[in-house]
């Protein structure tokens, strides 16, 4: 029969997992990935330390043995009780931010210095600077990256399925058990993702039109 | 005798609280380079300086250092009697009292000119919005372009940048103006605009230190011009005696060159 009709209600919940998987780990690796490049780019040595050394550990580290150590260490030690949800967010979350944070630091840099100049020669702080200045003229050059990093970032979420996380991935495991035939299932998958990424892609080519009109 | 010698101490005492931007004894390297050398210099209330010399004299590091957008090796520099702070909300506080002219405009390309003249009025002054449009609106008509409020700068032509980097600065009311080669980066048909607001500013009052190559400028509108060379101040006159009678073979030297030909 058709894996897919049969067994609907739990590609439905993996597809679900995914998407939220995915929209909460985004968030997170944008908001850390800014604030991040911002310490990098601070005139603060230890926040410009701590920046780099985020950078250079959740960037280096494998993604699976982040997910290891957040699921079996951090628990120990920090938070216990958290869900697999959470701490599953947190790692991938974590671990993007860093790539974000580099994105953002390049289109830091494309925006000429004179600017940041004239915006604390009127007195601005360095926060106001980077929020009104010039990270406003850096986002036309970092949603490009951007979007491939989220798109990376859907597909990374599968490792989640390997920690208990309901999530896309997780399905095809489910179904070769019951002894579905392989290939129907990994095109399903696949579409399940392409879902995720087009519409991921979609929405950037929008933000990058509506920033050209902008300008 | 000494009545004679308090007299002369009130004197001495009368322009110090005058006094809004003190260099005292000023030094600054880029690496092997000594671009500052002991630099003392002590600008009053409402005086025009120009500050000329050869490229590379360090006239626009000397200008950069007052707002300590570059930062000194040793000396002191106040304003208004107080000595520049470090990195922070305070220096950040002093920087609004200080407007600053790039030779490269450096408008906020993002925002409109009336924006870029807003801005800092909401964000530092913490204006509202209605009373910091109608100031920016005021400021663009007296630098005489009100009617681009609503372009953003890439639509001006320099010489209309410029004014509108003026306006900008303005609109801080700040206590001091400092201009780093204002006209270097324009056409030469713009650069009368330019220096026509900058001689009205002299004329209402406001304290100007210029760093500039337009001589007509330094001769019209300056009190004092400190011409510098080599990272030292080597001569300090006032226009006349300067671009008639200087006293150093340096300036002797520089003014044969851009003057006789």
């Amino acid at each position: 029969m058709n894996v897919l009709l049969d067994n609907f209600p739990a590609f439905r919940d993996g597809f679900i997992g995914t998407v939220s998987i995915t929209a909460v780990s985004s968030l997170i690796a944008l908001v850390l990935g800014v604030a991040v490049a911002g310490f990098r780019v601070s005139p603060v040595p230890p926040l410009r330390y701590f920046g780099t050394a985020w950078v250079t550990l959740m960037r280096n580290t494998p993604l699976t043995l982040l997910f290891l150590i957040f699921f079996f260490v951090v628990p120990e030690i920090l938070f216990p009780g958290m869900s697999p949800f959470v701490l599953g967010s947190l790692a991938l979350g974590f671990y993007t931010s860093s790539f974000v944070c580099e994105a953002v630091r390049s289109g830091i840099n494309t925006v000429p210095l004179g600017q940041a100049e004239a915006a604390r020669s009127i007195g601005m702080t360095f926060a106001q600077t980077l929020q009104l200045v010039v990270l406003p003229q850096a986002t036309r050059t970092v949603v490009p990256p951007l979007s491939s990093i989220f798109i990376a970032l859907t597909k990374n979420s599968a490792i989640a399925g390997a920690f208990s996380n309901a999530e896309l991935f997780g399905w095809q495991k489910l179904m070769s058990d019951k002894g579905y035939d392989i290939v129907p299932v990994f095109i399903w998958v696949a579409i399940g993702y392409l879902i995720i990424t087009f519409t991921i892609s979609g929405l950037f080519r929008l933000l990058e039109r509506r920033m050209e009109v902008a300008r | 005798m000494s009545g004679v010698s308090v007299t002369k101490a009130a004197e001495d005492a009368a322009p110090e609280a005058n006094d809004l931007v003190v260099l005292s004894n000023v030094n600054k390297h880029f690496g092997a380079l000594h671009v500052l050398q002991d630099i003392d210099l002590t600008i009053a209330r409402g005086e025009v300086v120009v500050v000329i010399g050869p490229s590379g004299s360090g006239k626009s590091t000397l200008c950069r250092t007052i707002n300590r957008l570059e930062t000194v090796d040793s000396g002191a520099i106040s304003i208004d009697g107080k000595p520049l702070p470090q990195e922070g909300k305070e220096l950040a506080r002093l920087r609004a009292d200080v407007g600053m002219v790039f030779q490269s405009f450096n408008l906020f390309a993002h925002k409109t000119v009336l924006e870029n003249v807003m801005l800092g009025q909401i964000k530092v002054r913490k204006a509202d919005k209605k009373a910091a449009e109608e100031k920016a609106r005021t400021l663009l008509d007296r630098v005489g372009v009100g009617v681009q409020a609503d372009k953003y700068p890439a639509q001006l032509s320099g010489g209309q940048q410029q004014r509108v980097a003026i306006a900008r600065a303005l609109a801080m009311d700040p206590k001091v103006m400092l201009f780093d080669e204002p006209t270097s980066a324009l056409d030469p048909e713009m650069i009368n605009e330019v220096l026509e607001v900058m001689q009205q500013l002299a004329r209402d009052g406001m304290t100007m230190i210029v760093v500039t190559h337009e001589m007509g400028f330094a001769r019209s509108a300056a009190n004092r011009v400190v011409f510098m060379a080599d990272g030292k101040i080597v001569e300090e006159a006032t226009p006349d005696q300067f671009f008639s009678n200087p006293r150093s073979d340096r300036a002797k030297d520089f003014l044969s060159k851009i003057l006789h030909h």
